[in-house]
Order: structure tokens, then sequence, then C-alpha cells
């Protein structure tokens, strides 16, 4: 098992109106064993992220500089049959929101586990079977339903029966993009809960892509909040969470309102992601950031650790020993 | 009564039945199976009011709003808006009627027509309210709309087709379309859900602000609990297609009694990462509303279930002023709620 390390990752979007940076200069560690939660909120490249690890861009996507490594293996010098040969499935899979509509109607849901391992291994399809039924038991199935259709299942069964299938051929790392959001509260739990067992015993690494810091804040280790196609805040996530340095990453905490506090107005951040094929000058969150002055509109901060180990932010206002003005978004 | 002046819309034994495709069997024994969307929901908004609806998917808390604005035809049941029982209204009188009723839905993107620029989606209401005779009139009121949406200046926004907005300038449309009439009462059905935080945060303060200024009343359908928390007055939760428990929005979070409640409380996750804790007690998933379950809907999941509750279907009782649940076992419930709170209190200490 190796730690994956993305440095500097750089992922464009070709359109007819210009380049779309999508992913820019993105760098982080995922040691094993650990679980990274990426949240931000639309449009600001947490998805690509994931999809520019994967290989899964569509056609006008492209990496355009840095490095990923998984192990002593650049990634990115692998063609794409090697890629989908040796990385993919085996090392790093996936699981994504409305997975489970996703399964074949027609086939059973065992089948298609199956299928999934006789794919990436040299396995009999009599082992495949029964590795299906063990990894349908991981996720809190009765493996007695191997031979249902996708219909006779719930849609947490669904959704949990679409883990199984990206665990089937042993990956170390999972990446999963907001895999729970579709589904209601209780069922989202049976999920999240089964996902976090399974890490447990496996030993797996994590990617989870969110736009609900709950999820996040329940299920991973660290976290990374993406702006703009960048990292603006990186740390342990109690650490991110209950002392945010980046003004984004307090507006993020206070948006969520916690069930148990006081009744208290709804809080939002106005404004909206800017565009990413011509961003702003400077930090890339001035036009919404009450704290912006003219250092901001001209000066691009950089994400460097600031105050307590490994929490990491991008902000100019942020003194070196993480001392952060607080933010008050209404 | 000096309440019931208080009282915009009361709604009493609503029911919605949709009916399914009968076997050959079930025809020959006289059976009519149905899907029990809504099974007899009682529950009153008052003036000014935000009285939150929430519940899992399947919990029939769309369709009740639905079947409130007539777009599903009640299967027995009354709704009273402003004194008019309006299960009983024809079509002409229904349609002057939603004048002042309006509704909002999840999904932005699916309620609008594509090849329609915002001006005629905004005007289209008045239209059909045959109110469109005066253009300048229309001019102003759209305009009035788009403004109380905070789309300003109006002119920038009206002649633009729904592809060329936002996901939450387009639900700001959908919102200005609802206001154009000037409706006494809206159903928004989910409207922030497909929407980011801060956008969402957005449209919520537009609805409150349309709440506190303009005297509306809201009916706000979320499977959020703790949206509902810090958005309604009141809420109300349903489960397979009733309410087992209502009150105000603070006392439901502080105090819930029914033991459906608490577990929906206790699932939503805490943004907290110092309170790790996923909630998974409740057994199951919700059973298939065409078959519910005998007695108390919730029995073969609740972990406080006797004999009784498969038996005998509990009614809505009044615990504590305007703290309404339907549960026999109230006092077991929330006996069970201080110790969960003791064993939370203690594990995070």
């Amino acid at each position: 098992m190796g730690r994956l390390v993305v440095s500097d990752l750089q992922m464009h979007y070709k359109t007819r109106k210009g380049n779309v940076r999508a992913v820019d200069k993105v760098s982080f560690t995922l040691e094993p064993g650990r679980a990274l939660g990426v949240v931000g909120e639309s449009g600001c490249g947490k998805s690509s992220l994931g999809l520019t690890l994967l290989r899964l861009l569509p056609k006008n996507g492209e990496v355009v500089g840095g490095s990923i490594r998984l192990g002593d293996q650049e990634l990115l010098q692998l063609t794409d049959e090697e890629f989908r040969k040796n990385v993919r499935w085996t090392k790093m899979s996936m699981v994504f929101q409305g997975a489970m509509n996703a399964l074949n109607p027609v086939l059973t849901v065992g089948s298609q586990i199956a299928e999934a391992i006789v794919a990436h291994e040299q396995t009999s399809k009599k082992e495949a079977a029964a590795r299906a039924r063990q990894l349908l038991e991981m996720v809190g199935i009765n493996p007695d339903r191997y031979h249902h259709y996708p219909h006779q299942f719930s849609g947490g069964m669904k959704q949990r029966a679409v883990i199984a299938m990206a665990l089937a051929c042993n990956p170390q790392i999972v990446i999963a993009d907001e895999p729970t959001t579709a589904l209601d509260v209780m069922v989202q739990a049976q999920v999240l809960k089964a996902m976090a067992d399974l890490r447990e015993r496996l030993g797996l690494s994590m990617i989870l892509v969110s736009h609900d810091l709950s999820v996040v804040a329940q299920t991973c280790d660290d976290v990374a909040v993406m702006y703009a196609g960048r990292i603006v805040e990186y740390g342990p996530v109690e650490e991110v969470f209950t002392n945010p340095l980046h003004p984004y990453t307090q507006g993020l905490t206070q948006a969520f309102p916690d069930i148990d506090a006081e009744r208290a107005p709804i809080v939002s951040i106005p404004g909206t992601p800017p565009n990413l094929i011509n961003p702003p000058a400077g930090c890339r969150f001035h036009p919404r950031c009450p704290l912006a002055d003219e250092a901001c509109r001209r000066i691009d901060p950089e994400l460097a650790e600031k105050g307590r180990a490994g929490h990491k932010v991008a902000c100019l206002k942020v003194s070196d020993d993480g001392q952060a003005a607080e933010v008050k978004f209404a | 009564m000096n309440q019931q002046n208080d009282v915009l819309l009361e709604v009493r034994g609503l029911v919605k039945h949709f009916p399914l495709r009968r076997s050959l069997k079930q025809v020959l024994q006289g059976q009519r199976p149905a899907v029990r969307a809504v099974d007899g929901v009682d529950f009153f908004v008052r003036r000014g009011e935000i009285f939150g609806l929430v519940g899992e998917s399947g919990s029939g808390k769309t369709t009740t709003g639905r079947t409130l604005l007539r777009l599903d035809e009640p299967t027995a049941g009354q709704i009273i808006f402003d004194g008019q029982d309006i299960a009983r209204l024809d079509a002409e009188g229904m349609r002057k009627l939603r004048r002042r009723m309006q509704i909002v839905f999840q999904d932005p993107y699916d309620s609008m027509n594509p090849n329609m620029d915002v001006f005629s989606i905004v005007a289209e209401p008045l239209r059909i309210q045959g109110l469109d005779k005066d253009p300048e009139e229309v001019e102003r009121r759209v305009v009035q709309a788009l403004e109380d949406v905070e789309l300003t200046p109006a002119e920038e926004y009206m002649y633009r087709y729904p592809k060329e907005l936002s996901g939450g300038q387009r639900q700001r449309i959908a919102i200005a379309r609802a206001l154009v009439l000037e409706p006494d009462f809206i159903v928004a059905d989910e409207p922030v859900s497909m929407l980011d935080v801060s956008i969402r945060g957005e449209i919520l303060k537009i609805l409150m602000r349309l709440v506190k200024e303009r005297g509306l009343s809201l009916l706000f359908i979320t499977h959020d609990l703790a949206l509902a928390r810090h958005f309604c007055d009141r809420v109300a939760v349903m489960y397979l297609g009733q309410i087992v428990e209502y009150s105000d929005s603070n006392s439901l979070v502080k105090r819930p009694h029914h033991p459906y409640t608490q577990a929906l409380m206790r699932a939503v996750l805490s943004t907290d990462p110092r309170r790790k804790h996923i909630y998974t007690g409740l057994k199951g998933e919700i059973p298939n509303p065409a078959n519910p379950p005998s007695g108390c809907r919730l029995h073969p999941r609740c972990p406080l279930a006797t004999d009784l509750c498969k038996q005998q279907a509990p009614e809505l009782t009044e615990h504590a002023p305007g703290h309404w649940a339907a549960c026999h076992h109230v006092e077991r419930s929330l006996a069970q709620l201080a110790e969960q709170r003791r064993e939370a209190a203690g594990s995070a200490g």
C-alpha cells in the first residue's frame, strides 16, 4: 500500500470560450487508511478533481501539469490502457452520486458484482460469485439477495451494492463523489456507517467529495476546502471545522445550521463562485470576501501552514501564527 | 373564536389514495388496492406563518402539498382556505382561488418552459387569470415580482431564457412566478434542496422577508429537519401518509415526543467533528404505502412497540400546549429521550 501524492495538479476543460481551469495547482497527500473530505460549492472543482484522479474526464478535459503518484508510480505517465488495466478498480475505484441508478435492471445485483471481478482478475466465475456474496454481506446486505434484481432493492441497498461493487477488486483507495446525496437521512446514515466499517476493516483510504459539511465531519480525518479550482484550506477535520481560518470556510460552516443550536437566521455567502475561464486576479475569493482589501485584489495567496500543525490556509488576512479575523456572514 | 381569524388554511381528515391496477383475484374479491400516500392528515396554517412539513421520501409530504392546491384531487377530507372548503370547488372556482394559492417546485429546471423568456414565464399566471388586458400593468407586476426576488434591475433578466440563468436565478424566477398574483399562501416543495448552501441561504432569506413583509403564509415541505428547525415557526413530521407529531419548531427539537421524530433527529449528522456519531437506529426502511402496517405504522420499526401498537392506531394528542404527538407510549418515549441525552452528554464529556 502506498500513499497518494498529488502535486500541483492542473486540469483544464477546453471550450470555445477558452480554458476552464477547473483544477488549478492542487496538492495534497493521502496516507494509507486515511479519509480525506473535499468540500466546496458546485463549480469549485471538487468533482473534477475526482474525475482527474480516475482519468474519467470528458473529451475536452486535459491534465496540463503536475503529478499524481501512487506509491512509487507516477500515474500520469501510464497510457490509458495501462491505467485501465492496472489502476482503475484494482487500486483506485469510485462511487458516484446516484450510482445506484447505473445498475443494469435486467441483471441480478450479485452477477453484476461478480462480472466486475471477472473483468479485472483471473478468477473463475464460481470464485467471483463467492466473493460477490462476501462483498454484499460486508455492506450489510443478506448474501441470499445475490439473485435479486435492482428493482427489488431499496435505494439505500442499491447504493450499498454499488459500494460493494467498487470494492470488488480490493482497491486501496475509493473515491466517493456525493455518495449519499440523493438518500434520505436514515438511509444516508446506514450507507455512511457501512462505508466507515469497511474502511476500518479493510484499511481503505478514501476521498469523499461532498457539498455537505456534516457528512465530511462525521466520516473523514482530513478535509480540503476547494474554491475556484484551488484548495484554500486544508487540515485535520476537527481543526478546520472548529477553527476555520479562511473566510470562505467560515462562511461554509456558518451556512450549515446545527440541529441542536438555538433557532437562528439562515446564513449565506453572497455571490457565486467565479467563472474559471477568467478567474479574478489576486485571491479568487476577494469579490465575495468581507475582509478583502487592495492587497487581496493583487496578490494570489499561497496555501501555507499557519498556526497549528497540519493546518494550511491560503489567505493574506491570516497571520503566520494562525490568527484570523472572525467573519460573520448574515 | 378569536383564533379562527388567525388561521388561513385548515386541513381535516385529508386522504389521497392512488389506485393501483387490480389483479383478477382482487376484482373478484372486491378489493381496491391503492397507494395510501396521504391517509388522514389534520393541520392548520396561520396567517404570516411558516409551517414545515418534514418527512422522508414516501412519507406523503409532497402529495399533501399538491392536494392542497388540488393539483392532485383529494380522495377525502376538507381543505378550508379562509373559510371556504376548496375540496368542493368546481374548476372555475378553483381557478379563481389559485390567485391566492401558489406553489414553488423543487426543480427549477423542470418547472419552466425553456422556450419562454423570463418575462413570459412570470407573466403567465396573469394571462391564465385573465389579468393581462393592460400591458403596462402586466409589465409593472412582472418587474415588481422580479424585484421582490432580488433580480435587479429586472430589465436585465426579463428577456433572458431559463438556460441562460443559474440554478439559483431560476429558482428565483419560479418564486417570482408564484408571487406575481400576490397570493396569501405559497406551498414551497423542497425549494432549496437542489441548490448550493450559499444560494440556498439567499433563497430562504427572500422567502423569509416576503413572509414578514407581506404576511404571506408558507407551507414549507422538506426532508431536512435541521433546516426546518431554523426556518419554520411550526413543524409537522410525517410518516407513511400520517402526521406523527407537530409543535412549534423549538419544542419539537428540544423535546421530540414521538419515537420516529427522535430517530429522525438523531439521524441528522452533526457538523461538529468532535461529536462523531452516525445513528442507524430504526430497523429497516419505510414500508410500502400500498400496504401499511396495522395499528401504529411505525410499530415494526419502533423499539418501544407493544401489542397495543400492533392493534390500535394512536391518535394525535396534545401532550404540552401546542405540542401534539400520536404515540401510545409517550412517557416511555420521553424517558428514552432523556436516557439518550444523558448518554450523549456523558460521551461528549
